[in-house]
This record gives C-alpha cells, sequence and structure tokens, in this order.
C-alpha cells in the first residue's frame, strides 16, 4: 500500500520558508525484532507478507516497516497509530536508542546510521533530546538536578548547569518547585520536569513519545498549549507520536498515520480529513468535527458562468468555522483567491453541507 | 476539538508487539486433561510398584562406599597431603586466608578479644553501645537506636556480652567480604542477561548445598579459625545479595535508563547516575538479608572452632542444656532482629528525609557531630576503664532466662508427650512409612520416570529433561535410595508446611492484629538456630524422622506464611468487594476468591518452603531422619566417609534443583 | 520536630558532660594491675619458655574434662598460653599438618586417621595412653536391665525384640545407632548374629541421650549405641548388653564381624612439630594420665553442675595436687 501524500501548500504558512532541506530525512527505515531479522527487510518475498504471516513464517515480527518520510526545519512533525502500530519503535529508531534494521535516516546531512558511539553520544548530547510517556525521572534528585542531569551528563560545571537548569525550570513554568523532589509533583508538573530536561541541552530536535497520554485530560490540554507557546518561544523542530488524533490535529504541521509498522498517510490535518487514504484512515477522522479542520480550499467548487463574481474574497486557508459567518453574510458567494489569482467560489451550500456534518468527501 | 482515538488500556510497550494470543479453550481442555494425565501416572505407578516391589532399589547400607565415594575421598586426602607444596595453595588460598583473618582479628580485637599488650578488648561495652546507637539513628532513627542499645545491653545482662561481640565482629567482616563481591557481582548479573544465566545455577547451589559438606574442606584450604568460619559465612551469605542487587538493577524503570540514554550518557555514567541510586534502597535490603545469612551460620561455624554464640549452643547440645542453648540463641534472635530493623530503617531513612525537605538539614549535621562527639567520649571511656570496658554483672538475668527455659522445656516434655508421641506415630505410619515404602521399594528407573513424567505434565518439556538429567546424577551419587527416603520426608514435610501456612498466612492476611502478633514470632522462629529446640524436639518425639520434620516445618514455615500472607493482602480489595457484594460468606472468599488469586503467592510460598525444608535435611540428620542428611553428618565426622558425605550434598542439591525447577515451570504455566 | 532535636542537642550536651565528669573521677584504669578485671587469662608472672599450646577440644564432655585439666596446669603452673580449639576430631587431625592444632587429648582408635597422619603424612605421633578405657557396645537403661536381668546377653535380644518396635525400625526391633563420629559396625552385627532388630541412626550424641534420659524417666524400651566413660553414664548408669566376645582379628572383616567391639585404650596424639619443640606443655602431654572415675568426676562437674571447665578443672587439681605434680615434675 502506497501511502498517498498529498503535495498541497502548507497551511500556517509557517515553517518550510527557511531553506527547504529537511533536518531529518527518513528512508526505507525498517526495524524488525526476532532471530535473524536483518534478512527480512532484504526478501521482497517477505516484505509483502502481513504481520501475521511474517510471525509465523519466521518468529519475527516487523514493529517498522519501509517508511520514509521528511521533517522540515521548524516543523512539528506527528507519528500518529494505535498501540501496536509501531510508532513508539519509530521514534526510537531515529535517535538510535532501538537499532534500526535497515533503511537510512539523515540529519542535517550525516546518516545516523553510521554514525558510531562516540559520535552517536554526541548527536544525542548536543542534537536531540526526548519526552517520554513515563517521564523517566530520577526520584532520587531534585528537580532542578533533574533538569540538569544532561548538562552534567556532558560534563558541564556545576555552577553553570545550575544556572541554565534555573531558567528552563522558569521557562517550563515550575519556578519556586526547583527544589521538590519528582515523586512529591503532580503528573503533569513531572512531564514538565521532563520537557525541561529535554529543553535544557538546547537540542536543534525534540522527540515527544505520547508525552500526556498518561495525564489527565485537562492537564493533557494545558501541556498541550504549553508545547505550542514553546514551539512559538524557541521553534525547535519537533517529532512527536501520539495515538490522540485531536492532539495530532491540534499540534502538528503534518501528520504521518502509521498502522502495523507501515505508513498509511502523511499529510496535514485538513488533507486527512479532507482526503483520507483509505477506509482505516476515514474511519479515524469519522467522527473529526470537519468545520475545525477543512480549509475553503478543501469546499470550494470551480466557478461556473452563472456565478456571480463580485462576493467578498477570502483565502484558501480560512478554515470552515472561520469562514462560516462571512459566507453566510454575503449575498454572493465567496470568492477563493490566493495571490490575487482566483481558485473558486464557496457559497451557503457548500458551507453548509460541511457544518451540518454532511456524510462522505468534501469532493 | 475533543475527540481522541479509543484510547488504549494500556500504554504502548516499544518492541515486538502483537504476541500471539493463546486460544483460551484449548488451554482449558489441557488443564483437565493434564490433571487426568498426572492420576493415570500415579495409577500405572502403583500397579508396577505392586508387582515389582523390591527390586532394583539400589540400597546402600550406612558403612558402604561406591567407587565415586572413594575417588572423592581420595581427592580429598591428596589435597591435605599436598598443602605446603602446591603453589595455588602458597599463593593463593594462603594469601586470601591472610587477608581475611587479618580483617576478622582486627575486628575481633576492636569489640571482642583481648590484643596482646591488653587484657580486654580496645573498646568496650559501653563504646560499643555508643557506637551502635550511634550508628543507628545516624542511620536510621532514634526508635531503633533506642532498640539497638536496649538489645544490646541485654547482650551484657544475659552475661554474653563477649561471645556477641564475637558472634557481632564476625557477621560484620563476614557482610563486609561478602557485600564486597556480591553487590559489584550483582550489578554485573543484573545488567547482562548472559552472565545471568550462568550465575543462576551457581547461585541454587550454593545456597542449596549443605553448609557441612564444605565446611570440612574449607579448613584444609583455610586452616582452622576465624578466615575458614568467614568465609564459609561469606558463601552462605552472599547469594542473597547477589540476586536481591542484580533484582534491584532489573528493576530500574526502562523509561528512565532509555531518558539517559537519549540524552548521550555513557554506559558507566547510567550505571553510577541512574542504576546505582535508584537500586540502592533495594540493595539495602540485600544486605539485610546477607546479614541474616550469615546470623544463621554463627552456630555452624562454630564446629570449626568460630568464636561467639554459636559455640555455647554447640557446647550446651552437648550436655542436653537447654536453658543454655536457649538463652543464647535468644542473643543470636535479639541480634538479628536489631540488625534487621536497623538496616530496613537505613533504607528508608532517606526517603523520609526527602519528605521533611531540607529545612532539618542544617540542625541534622548538628546533631550528628554532637553524636559522634558523645560517642568518641564513650569510646575513650570504655577504652581506659574498667568499668566501662568490662560488662559489670554476673549475667544473672541471663540465669534466669536459662533456667525458665529449661522449666518450660522439663513441663512440655513431662506433660506433653504422650499426646505427641500419638501424633507422631498416626502421622508415621499412616503417612510417611507408606510414602517412602513406595519411594525406596520401586525400581529405581520406575521412580525416575515417574517424576520425569509429572515433570514433562506439571512444566513442560524443558522441565523434564532437567528432571531427567537430576534423576541420572542421582543414580550417579551411588545415594539413591537414601536419596528417595529424605524425598519422602522432605514432601512430607512441605506438605504440612504448606497446610500450615495457608490457615496461618489467610489468618494473618485477614487480620491486622494477628498479623502484628505473628509476625515477630516468625521472624524469632527463622533466626533461632535450629540447634536450641532439638532437645526438647528430641524429647517429645524420640529420635525420629518425625522430629526431622517438625523441626524442618518450625524453619520452613514462617516463610511460607509470610509469602502467602502479603499474597492474599495484596488481593485487590475491590473484587473482595464484588465477591462480599454477591453474596460470599467468608469461607467462599477465601476459598473462591483470596486463595485463587494469590495462587502466585502459594506457588512461591511452595517452592520455598521445598527449599527451606532441604536446608534442614542435615539438621535432620542429627534427630534421626537418617537417609542423606545423616549421610552429610556423618562424612563431616569421620574421614573415610567423606566422599559419600559429599555425594549425599550433592544429591540433596540435586533434589533442590529438580523440585525448583518443576514448581517454578508449573508456576509459570498455571499463570499463564 | 525542631523541639525535639533541640531536646536531643540538651541530652547529648549532658551525656558529653557526664562522661567528662566521670573521666575526671577516673576508675581503675584498664591493664593497671589493680584492675578489678578477673586476671584469668593474662598469664600469671610466670609466662616462661612455654609459650602458645593449641590443644583440640573434640565435642564431647569426657574429652573437655581432660582438656579442661590439662589446660589449667599449662596455664598455672608452667605459664603457657592454652589456645582451645573446638573442633571435631577429623579436622582436628587435620590441623596437626596445618599447624593449628598441637594436641588431641583423648582419641578413641581411629585407625584410618592414624594411618594417613602418622604414617602416610607424618604429621602427627603418638605419645601414649590417657589411662582412659574406652568401651563401645550396646546399652540398656538401667530399669530395663533390673525388670528383665536376662536382657543383657545378646542371645535373649530377640525374645525382646517386638517390644523394642517403634514408628522407624519396620516391623523389627529398634536398635538406636548414630553418633555420626563413630564408627559403628552394628548392621553387619545385627546381620550376622541373626536379630531381628534393624538399625536406626538418631544422628547425634545428644539425640542418643535423650532417648536413653527419656527411655529410664518413662520406663520406656530402648536399647543402643553408647560409649563410656561419658558423663551422662554418672546420671543414668546404663547397662552394657554382652555380645559375643572380642578376639583380636574378630572385627577384621568389617562385613562379617559378630564379635563385640574391642576396648579401646585411650590415647594421646600431638604433632609432629609440637613433639620436636621442646616446650614443658609437651612433656605435660605426655605424661599425662588418670583413671576413668577423675574424668567421670570432672565431666559430671561441667555437664551436671555446670561449672566452667576451668572451675571444674581447679576443683580437681586443687584435690589431686599430687597426681598433677607426677605430671610436671
Amino acid at each position: 500500500m502506497t501511502p498517498v501524500q498529498t503535495e498541497v501548500p502548507q497551511r500556517r504558512g509557517t515553517p518550510q520558508d527557511s531553506d527547504g532541506t529537511p533536518v531529518i530525512s527518513v528512508r526505507g527505515l525498517w526495524k524488525v525484532f526476532g532471530p535473524k531479522a536483518d534478512r527480512v527487510p532484504e526478501s521482497e518475498e517477505l516484505c509483502g507478507l502481513t504481520r501475521r504471516e511474517l510471525m509465523d513464517r519466521t518468529g519475527c515480527t516487523a514493529a517498522v516497516r519501509d517508511v520514509h518520510f521528511d521533517v522540515s526545519p521548524g516543523e512539528v512533525f506527528v507519528v500518529m497509530g494505535l498501540s501496536g502500530s509501531g510508532k513508539s519503535t519509530l521514534v526510537r529508531c531515529l535517535t538510535r536508542l532501538i537499532e534500526p534494521t535497515a533503511g537510512e535516516i539523515v540529519f542535517e546531512g550525516e546518516n545516523i546510521r553510521d554514525a558510531d558511539d562516540k559520535r552517536l553520544r554526541e548527536l544525542r548530547r548536543q542534537k536531540f533530546s526526548m519526552v517520554f510517556q513515563h517521564f523517566g525521572l530520577l526520584p532520587h534528585r531534585r528537580v532542578v538536578d533533574n533538569v540538569a542531569f544532561g548538562l552534567e551528563i556532558r560534563g558541564m560545571g556545576r555552577a553553570e548547569r545550575m544556572k541554565r537548569a534555573l531558567e528552563v525550570v522558569e521557562l517550563v513554568g515550575l519556578s519556586g518547585y526547583e527544589n521538590s523532589y519528582p515523586d512529591q509533583l503532580s503528573g503533569g508538573m513531572q512531564q514538565r520536569v521532563g520537557l525541561a530536561r529535554a529543553l535544557a541541552g538546547e537540542p536543534d530536535v525534540l522527540f515527544f513519545d505520547e508525552p500526556f497520554s498518561a495525564l489527565d485530560p485537562l492537564i493533557r490540554r494545558d501541556m498541550q498549549n504549553e508545547v505550542i507557546r514553546l514551539h512559538h518561544e524557541v521553534h525547535k523542530t519537533m517529532v512527536f507520536i501520539t495515538h490522540d488524533l485531536s492532539e495530532a490535529l491540534k499540534l502538528g504541521d503534518r501528520i504521518l498515520i502509521m498502522r502495523d509498522g507501515k505508513m498509511v498517510q502523511c499529510g496535514t490535518g485538513d488533507e486527512l480529513v479532507g482526503a483520507p487514504a483509505d477506509d482505516y484512515v476515514r474511519e479515524f477522522v469519522k467522527d473529526v468535527p470537519r468545520a475545525d479542520v477543512l480549509t475553503l480550499r478543501w469546499i470550494m467548487r470551480p466557478p461556473v458562468d452563472e456565478d456571480a463574481l463580485d462576493g467578498p474574497e477570502l483565502g484558501p486557508d480560512v478554515v470552515v468555522r472561520e469562514a462560516t459567518r462571512a459566507v453566510l453574510a454575503a449575498e454572493k458567494p465567496v470568492k477563493v483567491v490566493e495571490n490575487g489569482k482566483l481558485l473558486g467560489i464557496v457559497g451557503d451550500e457548500e458551507i453548509l453541507a460541511v457544518v451540518a456534518g454532511q456524510e462522505g468527501d468534501a469532493r | 476539538m475533543t475527540v481522541a482515538v479509543e484510547k488504549p488500556p494500556t500504554p504502548e510497550p516499544p518492541g515486538p508487539e502483537d504476541a500471539v494470543p493463546e486460544a483460551a479453550p484449548a488451554a482449558a481442555v489441557r488443564r483437565v486433561s493434564r490433571r487426568v494425565v498426572v492420576g493415570a501416572i500415579l495409577v500405572v505407578w502403583l500397579v508396577l510398584f505392586a508387582v515389582l516391589r523390591g527390586t532394583n532399589t539400589l540400597t546402600l547400607a550406612a558403612a558402604d562406599l561406591t567407587d565415586l565415594h572413594r575417588w572423592l575421598n581420595d581427592v580429598y586426602d591428596s589435597i591435605g597431603a599436598n598443602r605446603n607444596s602446591n603453589p595455588l595453595f602458597l599463593y593463593f588460598f594462603n594469601e586470601i586466608r591472610l587477608v581475611i583473618d587479618n580483617l576478622a582479628t582486627f575486628v575481633q580485637h576492636l569489640i571482642s578479644q583481648p590484643s596482646d599488650s591488653r587484657p580486654l578488648p580496645q573498646i568496650g561495652w559501653l563504646g560499643v553501645v555508643g557506637i551502635a546507637g550511634f550508628v543507628s539513628w545516624a542511620v536510621g532513627n532514634w526508635r531503633v537506636a533506642l532498640l539497638t542499645v536496649a538489645g544490646f545491653v541485654f547482650f551484657g545482662l544475659q552475661g554474653l556480652w563477649q561471645e556477641s561481640m564475637d558472634t557481632l565482629a564476625l557477621t560484620l567482616t563476614a557482610v563486609l567480604v561478602a557485600l564486597l563481591f556480591a553487590i559489584p557481582l550483582g550489578v554485573w548479573v543484573g545488567l547482562s542477561d548472559r552472565v545471568n544465566k550462568v550465575m543462576t545455577p551457581v547461585l541454587d547451589f550454593m545456597q542449596t548445598m549443605p553448609t557441612f559438606v564444605y565446611l570440612a574442606p574449607l579448613t584444609l584450604f583455610f586452616l582452622i579459625g576465624g578466615a575458614s568460619a568467614t568465609i564459609a559465612t561469606v558463601i552462605y551469605a552472599a547469594p542473597p545479595a547477589i540476586r536481591i542487587t542484580a533484582h534491584a538493577i532489573r528493576s530500574v524503570p526502562e523509561t528512565t535508563v532509555e531518558a539517559a540514554d537519549s540524552l548521550g550518557a555513557t554506559r558507566w555514567q547510567s550505571l553510577l547516575k541512574v542504576l546505582l541510586p535508584m537500586s540502592k534502597r533495594t540493595v539495602v535490603m540485600g544486605v539485610n538479608q546477607t546479614i541474616m545469612a550469615a546470623l544463621a551460620m554463627v552456630t555452624i561455624a562454630a564446629l570449626i572452632d568460630a568464636p561467639g554464640l554459636g559455640k555455647t549452643v554447640i557446647q550446651a547440645l552437648q550436655s542436653l542444656d537447654v536453658g543454655t542453648a536457649f538463652n543464647a540463641g535468644l542473643a543470636i534472635v535479639i541480634m538479628a532482629i536489631v540488625l534487621d530493623r536497623v538496616t530496613t530503617a537505613a533504607s528508608g531513612r532517606e526517603e523520609a528525609a526527602r519528605r521533611s525537605g531540607g529545612r532539618f538539614l542544617a540542625r541534622r549535621r548538628q546533631l550528628v557531630v554532637a553524636g559522634a562527639a558523645v560517642t568518641a567520649v564513650l569510646v575513650y571511656l570504655s577504652h581506659t576503664y574498667v568499668w566501662a570496658a568490662e560488662f559489670p554483672g554476673e549475667g544473672s538475668v541471663g540465669s534466669s532466662v536459662a533456667s525458665a527455659a529449661d522449666t518450660a522445656s522439663t513441663w512440655v516434655q513431662d506433660n506433653l508427650s504422650g499426646l505427641t508421641n500419638a501424633f507422631r506415630d498416626a502421622l508415621t505410619n499412616g503417612l510417611l512409612n507408606p510414602f517412602q515404602t513406595l519411594l525406596t521399594d520401586s525400581p529405581w528407573w520406575l521412580v525416575g520416570a515417574v517424576l520425569v513424567g509429572l515433570g514433562v505434565v506439571l512444566g513442560g518439556w524443558r522441565s523434564g529433561v532437567t528432571t531427567a538429567v537430576c534423576v541420572g546424577l542421582l543414580v550417579g551419587t551411588g545415594l539413591w535410595s537414601d536419596s528417595m527416603t529424605t524425598l519422602a520426608s522432605t514432601l512430607v514435610a512441605t506438605v504440612m508446611t504448606m497446610l500450615l501456612a495457608v490457615v496461618v498466612g489467610v489468618w494473618m492476611a485477614r487480620s491486622t492484629v494477628a498479623d502484628r502478633l505473628i509476625r515477630p514470632t516468625l521472624d524469632a522462629a527463622q533466626v533461632m538456630p535450629p540447634f536450641v529446640y532439638l532437645v526438647p524436639f528430641l524429647a517429645l518425639f524420640g529420635a525420629t524422622r518425625f522430629t526431622a520434620i517438625v523441626a524442618a516445618i518450625v524453619y520452613a514455615a514462617p516463610v511460607a506464611m509470610k509469602i502467602i500472607a502479603d499474597g492474599v493482602r495484596n488481593v485487590p480489595a475491590t473484587t473482595v468487594e464484588a465477591a462480599t457484594s454477591a453474596g460470599c460468606n467468608t469461607w467462599q472468599i477465601i476459598t473462591k476468591v483470596q486463595l485463587p488469586m494469590a495462587r502466585g503467592a502459594l506457588t512461591l510460598a511452595t517452592n520455598q518452603g521445598l527449599i527451606y525444608v532441604l536446608s534442614m535435611v542435615v539438621v535432620g540428620g542429627l534427630v534421626g531422619a537418617g537417609a542423606l542428611g545423616y549421610d552429610v553428618v556423618a562424612g563431616f565426622s569421620q574421614g573415610q566417609l567423606y566422599g559419600k558425605g559429599l555425594a549425599a550434598g550433592l544429591a540433596i542439591v540435586l533434589l533442590g534443583v529438580m523440585f525448583d525447577r518443576i514448581t517454578q515451570a508449573a508456576a509459570r504455566r498455571a499463570g499463564a | 520536630m525542631a523541639g525535639q532535636a533541640a531536646k536531643w542537642r540538651v541530652g547529648a550536651a549532658g551525656v558529653a558532660v557526664l562522661g567528662l565528669a566521670l573521666t575526671a573521677c577516673g576508675g581503675a584504669k584498664v591493664g593497671d594491675t589493680a584492675s578489678g578485671s578477673d586476671d584469668s587469662s593474662g598469664a600469671s608472672g610466670s609466662s616462661g619458655k612455654c609459650g602458645t599450646f593449641n590443644l583440640a577440644v573434640n565435642p564431647w564432655v569426657g574429652y573437655e574434662a581432660n582438656a579442661a585439666v590439662v589446660a589449667y596446669v599449662a596455664e598455672n603452673d608452667l605459664g603457657c598460653k592454652v589456645t582451645k580449639k573446638d573442633l571435631k576430631e577429623e579436622i582436628a587431625w587435620q590441623g596437626f599438618g596445618t599447624g593449628e592444632v598441637d594436641a588431641v587429648i583423648e582419641n578413641w582408635g581411629h585407625d584410618d586417621l592414624k594411618k594417613k597422619y602418622i604414617t602416610d603424612q607424618k604429621t602427627a605421633v603418638e605419645v601414649g595412653a590417657t589411662g582412659n578405657e574406652g568401651l563401645i557396645g550396646w546399652y540398656v537403661p538401667p530399669w530395663l536391665a533390673k525388670a528383665h536381668p536376662d536382657i543383657t546377653d545378646w542371645n535373649n535380644l530377640d525374645k525382646y525384640a517386638a517390644e523394642f518396635k517403634t514408628s522407624e525400625s519396620g516391623g523389627k526391633g529398634q536398635l538406636l545407632d548414630g553418633d555420626p563420629s563413630f564408627v559403628t559396625n552394628d548392621e553387619a552385627l545385627v546381620k550376622n548374629l541373626k536379630l531381628d532388630f534393624k538399625v536406626v541412626y538418631a544422628g547425634s550424641e545428644t539425640a542418643l541421650i535423650q532417648a536413653f534420659r527419656k527411655a529410664e524417666k518413662n520406663k520406656e524400651w530402648v536399647i543402643g549405641y553408647f560409649y563410656e566413660p561419658q558423663w551422662f553414664m554418672a546420671e543414668v548408669p546404663l547397662v552394657k548388653v554382652k555380645l559375643p566376645e572380642y578376639k583380636a582379628g574378630c572385627d577384621a572383616d568389617l562385613e562379617k564381624v559378630a564379635c563385640d567391639y574391642p576396648v579401646y585404650k585411650l590415647d594421646k596424639i600431638v604433632s609432629a612439630k609440637f613433639a620436636k619443640s621442646g616446650s614443658p606443655a609437651y612433656d605435660l602431654v605426655k605424661n599425662f594420665t588418670w583413671t576413668n572415675d577423675d574424668q567421670n568426676t570432672v565431666a559430671k562437674y561441667i555437664a551436671e553442675d555446670k561449672m566452667t571447665p576451668e572451675a571444674a578443672a581447679k576443683k580437681w587439681v586443687d584435690a589431686n595436687r599430687a597426681k598433677v605434680d607426677a605430671w610436671i615434675k
């Protein structure tokens, strides 16, 4: 199954404009667990098998199968899937916490799979950080010591690392708790410590492995907003793993959906909702309030002769919910214009079809 | 936007997922049929027994030897004859001995034995009490410090100050040496699966091999006295520390280690900064277990001239002086309880300090300094002045303890022996004798086949193979018949231990009051040297296998009781609540909810119970159990039986390994 | 907690002050000649050329009696520093070779050990008899001998076999054996004398004594392996059962043995090194002899009257000065 990579210009107009070369580029990545795992990616026949068949045939489990994607600088790239889809394995392969079986991971032009232990450690110390689902804090250290842990490992002096740690503690909103121990904090606050620890080393890329799924819904929302805020403040590239579609849509510039180790679809949120690649994705996005995700681009229709073309203008990336009032208030259909070029028009009918929750594809 | 994809019930583990679930109906069928198969095996055994009784039983008279035994004797003799010329001795064993002996002597001179120029040890009772109290407070809290001071003063009042200090000195030395090896080794075992696989059988061997077997050779290698006693104790006491350290390392949450990795920690950094600090608390519990094991060796090490309380017990045993033996045994129990509470408090202290926050740290530092100063004064006093050096008084408390124990033991002997004899005869004739006959009078290959069959049915093919190997080696020891006799007693003792343990364990789990009352008694029963209660038991039951069984139960039941009590208590309260709301009565809750749900604890208790019973086989040999236990004891006492004793020790280990593997595999299956 | 800490501090200061005060007051000092400590361990004055004397103490009370008296004399009359080592026989003999043991002061036969350590390894030498005679055999409690006098002849044992039956003996009479330290021919004896008995291994001296003690007290039927001199004989004078008489060589083939145990002349063994050392303790060991009664007396002091070995030895030495003087003349 080939993932559908819909090439549609970026929605939020944010990252990709920097210089176009990806920070991380993943090609043909495989992770197979089990005896003689190497042979699986090499054999065309074995590659074709389903998970169950592969298990029966070889005793191997393919957790990640032939995955490829690029992450642009400053982008929030979300990998989403249900448990068992291989997404956690995938993120660990990116920093080789789990050794990939095949494929390449290019980071800033360097294939990480070729790095020796020393170089890998250097990359981990300087370039990457990770935030874990179960925090992974050291219970015998105070908050500030936990935050400074990465710096300590690099060999930074005590005074310097404490200063930096205190800055980051403040950045994540934990001021006043720096001398507490992790088990004295709530789950949300513990994850803030995890976040601070990841930020302390000023990495280029932050990896999040389902960081908020162990938290209560309200706290989860707070933390999501925190990540958005931090992203605005520090502009780090982020790779974010989640099983929660709303989280993915809220945070992700682009979303990669995985199933059984394979990529199913990779694209922006409105692409997933607007053009699901298959029934699996369709089922996934079924309950998403479409008006909140889809933009006018997805519902506009080409103008026909009888259309009056003197209505108000809106951009193609305006979300339907925001455009509703304007469209309904307007006497005439709204023109969708980008860079002065007319892309299509949206009338009451199109808006209502989405807002009223009509089933089926928008197209 | 609040739509969430259906939340998975458990967090997703990284790594291979999608374990193939076993089909439930098939498992049910198998469980039923397994029971039938076991029944069938037993029926076939009985039938063949009736036909083949008395053939191929491989019996060996008490004084007879096999070639293996003679060969072992020769090896032993040649070691003894060549010890002064062998370079291995000159440059290896002798060096080890020297280091350990110096260490032991140093500690002894410090607190228990007069050194060359002084008629008394360097630090007298007041100093020792001061140090012990101060250290207990510093690593624990003031409550355990109080307990420590009271306990140590009591040794003096018992008239056993010097003996207690000798025991303490040897225990501390042995524990120190044991930990020096055990903790690094434990870390290694915890980090590497391969080392773990190699070490597990070695540790099993060290723990089940009867001490008597290596006691005599140790004196050949390391001479008589402190060094040998210390090394014997180290061999026995190190395994728990190794196991617990490894376990602690393994149970550090994976995420935390991963987090350190992801920050670029080297292996060494993650060991020092993550693994070790996070397993500290559990490792302290390992230290605790090592101390307890070391104390358990005190009486046995006395047989090779280890000084201390053990010697008092052994000497009292020779003149059947129950009172004196009990007095010394009591001192051992108190020392065990003090050391146990102090180490337990030490493992919990850090957490407590953390809770209270940093506010008291400064004040605490002042207190520590003040305490150290006071202790130093006490040490100085006890070094200089006789009143502080020698414990005053004649130990009158000890005399009253001894005479009270004498009176109690005499009363029990006079008034209960009729009752106990009847009970003994009923159990021996009704259960033990028929079972033993079945085991010893069947041809060896029949019993072996039955054991292997049971191993396969209960534990799977792998445990079947282990059983087959063990059966083969048992035949090889030349002590098949004795092994079967011991096996019969062992199994009867285990069954009785479990019956008792289930009753008491459930009671303890259901009643906090019962738990609080019974638990200290169990602690005491576990550390009281068996030699102390052998004499009254002999008086009650005579020199019989039954006495050995009772002694084994006294030793093994406390462990099983504690495990079961904890297991039953850990059954989720909601499940019990659900059963209650469904109208279960107490009996139904126990039998249908609590015990089935504590199945894991029950199998663990059976496993541990069996191992503990086996570790008492040798003690049983001293009171009439005969068979392997007697072989070991006789081998220890008579040179020409040494090889046989060693073979008997091996046979005990083999029985232990065989049943350990079967019960563990069975438990895994039952749990799956 | 703050209050507690304050209290602690006051308390600690108090103790410290008290300690200092006591230091000022003084008291007897350790090592002072006038010290109140009981001066038993320090060699009183005449620490001559004797040096250290390593005496093995085997685990039975009769041996302990010998050792107590020899040690007492060596310390008080010869000024030796005596180190007693509590050891089983085999290990004690092993100690001759390693230099850890100088003397074994009561040896029961042990031809195997003699061969191994005296003949083969040449680490030990014999230095004569202790004067004690060791008897090994089958014994019954006194009440039984009185009630059934004919029981003391082995020929009549089968008549009473049923009475000796226990849960351990599988339908036959029980012959209680088994101090594991002693060689026993009992299984062969029972077989070759065609007795309807089964040997049951009690496993320790303690178990044997407890069995006999209880049998005498409750008038129970017990027959078992025992030996004298033994302190327990003073409490319950067991009666020996007559077995076919011992003749030299009748126990040569252990499979076919059908006679009583020999009378053991208990003797003394020392390490070869010790014999050549010229220590006065060696002469003491060599000259030491006494009677079964002497030993039973001291053993009784220790086991029954619960005196310390030192006190027991002192009491006997004070009463038998002449014998002692003969050893050290």
